[in-house]
């Protein structure tokens, strides 16, 4: 994929929030210091007027999210997903999933890939969290093009939604005439033998896991599951018919996300071998995002190791 | 304020305090105390100071209240039956399983209310969000939020603070009930919240301080804030009250703060209340 464009999620939600506010005069944004790294300063630069900067004050910028959607605005609360998902959890549950506003949360700098800073930054907890509001709609896009049609199908449904962004430039392989719906996967390619159910910007190194696999004989679907909730149910169980055996891969713990929730139905549903690959319970630690990456196995190379396992 | 115009708010206050001992006597929980200590700034709210439409709940121009001290929704769902929003009939469902009166206040389900409430320091962060909102939208609306005294423990009530003032929200009245009392005892003992008034004004607001039982004093106060309207900056009314106020045996009882009455105290209380009113309704004659 090297021949592919780089972009950080981050910059398309920044970019994505442009073009909608541009479209609609009810979008606001709201951040709490940080839209220089969320990039939510590009939507401030066009509409300075509709951007409220709530200041270090997470759990204040949550509530107040709310009370501008009670006034028939849709603003759009943005932040790191630490501070998002993790500090004003509270907030996000009573005041925006409990009396279902419609509020948008954008929140960048999620997984490992956040780098350098950390385990303090590197929230790998945040599809646990929101998951668990009744109510929520959590999507986690893995590309500039699939976060711009991500943020528009935000704003065009009614309640709240979480989006998760990325720090790290990753390639750009939707077409430009992309099309998403919420609560559904998309099948990036068709395969018998295994089936790879990914989301994020591990959805790329899940598409090259498949290369490497092919190569050798093993025939792998690759999915890219970027609403986590509402799951694409039909699709997973689809999937599990047709493969009969599942590797999930998501850039989060694998205690609460994707890959418990692919479990979830699966074991009530159709019990099926699966293979979940996320962060195993650990908190991450400073470094590049890429060796990071590898490092916790969130990799091509490992996602076809245990594709291979799997096969043993 | 004419005599008959102050006689007919306190006789409102008086339906609003039966609709409190109503609510938690059937609930057989809930919060008694500081929904008699709010008691007579909801029915000022409610009665005379805010624009709304018991018949147009949802009326987008119509004035917000935000009830940031949640967990006395009974005396905000007796003053919004009070002012006919829905029927005093349904006060004795609160908390019932399937009662459209949840324990604390929900939007979703209550006419009047404008939102969910119930985990303090977060009503106050909407109610600013809502005034942010209403400037930003150039409509004129005003947003009034009450908190409770212990409630200014919370961190967050002070993030909201800077944020009104930041953004110049004169379209903001922040009411604190200072009742004095919090659940495990007097909140000087508990978390001492003092100087209330030198907290707010350090940080942007004008300071009003009244008996919180006087509709003359609160007149005065409501009409500092809207003079205050085009100044840029938000309001706040400290409110003296006594908690459990004007049923005799809960006054400045602490124990009352989250116990509902029981048959005999409830008749006890409606008995309070009950001289109160052939009083006021004395005067008339």
């Amino acid at each position: 994929m090297s021949e592919m464009i780089k972009v950080a999620t981050r910059d398309s939600y920044g970019n994505a929030l442009k073009e909608l506010g541009a479209a609609h005069e009810d979008v606001v944004v709201l951040d709490a210091d940080l839209g220089n790294a969320t990039k939510t300063l590009t939507f401030h630069k066009a509409f300075p007027d509709r951007y409220f900067d709530c200041g270090i004050a997470e759990a204040n910028m949550m509530c107040v999210a709310a009370g501008l959607s009670t006034m028939g605005l849709v603003p759009f609360a943005s932040t790191f997903a630490m501070f998002a998902a993790g500090r004003a959890f509270e907030q996000v549950r009573n005041s925006i999933g409990y009396p279902h506003l419609n509020v948008k949360i954008g929140a960048t700098h999620g997984g490992i890939s956040v780098g350098e800073d950390g385990a303090s930054h590197q929230c790998c907890e945040d599809f646990a969290l929101m998951r668990s509001i009744p109510g929520m709609t959590v999507i986690c896009p893995s590309d500039d093009v699939e976060v711009k049609a991500v943020v528009k199908a935000a704003y065009e449904m009614e309640g709240p939604v979480y989006m998760r962004f990325s720090r790290l430039a990753t390639p750009v392989y939707h077409p430009a005439d992309f099309h998403f719906e919420i609560g559904k996967g998309e099948v990036l390619s068709e395969g018998k033998d295994i089936a790879i159910i990914a989301n994020g910007i591990l959805v790329p190194e899940a598409v090259e896991a498949a290369k490497a696999l092919k190569a050798e004989g093993i025939s792998a679907r690759v999915i890219n599951m970027a609403t986590i909730k509402p799951l694409d149910e039909e699709l997973v169980l689809k999937t599990a018919a047709d493969c009969g055996r599942i590797v999930t891969v998501e850039e989060h713990s694998v205690i609460g996300g994707l890959g418990e929730a692919v479990c979830s139905l699966l074991s009530e549903t159709l019990p099926t071998p699966l293979k979940r690959i996320g962060v195993n319970d650990v908190f991450g630690h400073s470094g590049p995002a890429v060796p990071l990456l590898k490092q916790f196995g969130l990799s091509a190379e490992n996602i076809a190791a245990q594709c291979r396992n799997m096969l043993q | 304020m004419t005599d008959e115009e102050r006689r007919r708010l306190k006789l409102h206050a008086v339906g609003v305090r039966e609709g409190i001992l109503i609510g938690t006597h059937g609930a057989k929980c809930g919060h008694p105390g500081g929904s008699l200590s709010a008691a007579d700034m909801f029915t000022y709210l409610y009665f005379r100071e805010m624009r709304i439409n018991p018949q147009d709940p949802k009326d987008p121009d119509r004035d917000r209240f935000v009830l940031s001290k949640g967990h006395t929704a009974p005396g905000l769902y007796a003053a919004l039956a009070e002012r006919g929003f829905f029927p005093k009939e349904d006060l004795a469902t609160l908390r019932h399983i399937d009662s459209y009166l949840q324990g604390h206040p929900n939007m979703q389900t209550v006419p009047g209310v404008d939102m969910s409430t119930g985990s303090l320091g977060q009503g106050i962060s909407a109610a600013a969000g809502m005034a942010k909102g209403a400037k930003y939208l150039k409509k004129d609306v005003n947003v009034y939020t009450v908190l409770g005294d212990g409630e200014l423990a919370e961190g967050q009530v002070w993030e909201a603070s800077m944020f009104a003032a930041h953004y110049h929200l004169d379209n903001f009245c922040v009411i604190v009930d200072l009742n004095g009392l919090q659940i495990s005892g007097p909140t000087e003992l508990v978390m001492n919240t003092k100087p209330v008034d030198e907290k707010f004004r350090s940080f942007g607001f004008d300071v009003v301080e009244i008996d919180g039982h006087d509709f003359d004093k609160m007149e005065s106060a409501f009409h500092w804030f809207h003079e205050n309207h085009g100044s840029g900056k938000p309001t706040v009314i400290l409110m003296h009250t006594v908690k459990g106020k004007d049923v005799s045996y809960m006054e400045n009882e602490v124990d009352w703060h989250g116990k509902a009455p029981n048959d005999e105290e409830f008749e006890r209380g409606m008995a309070d209340l009950a001289a109160i009113r052939a009083g006021l309704e004395g005067e008339d004659e």
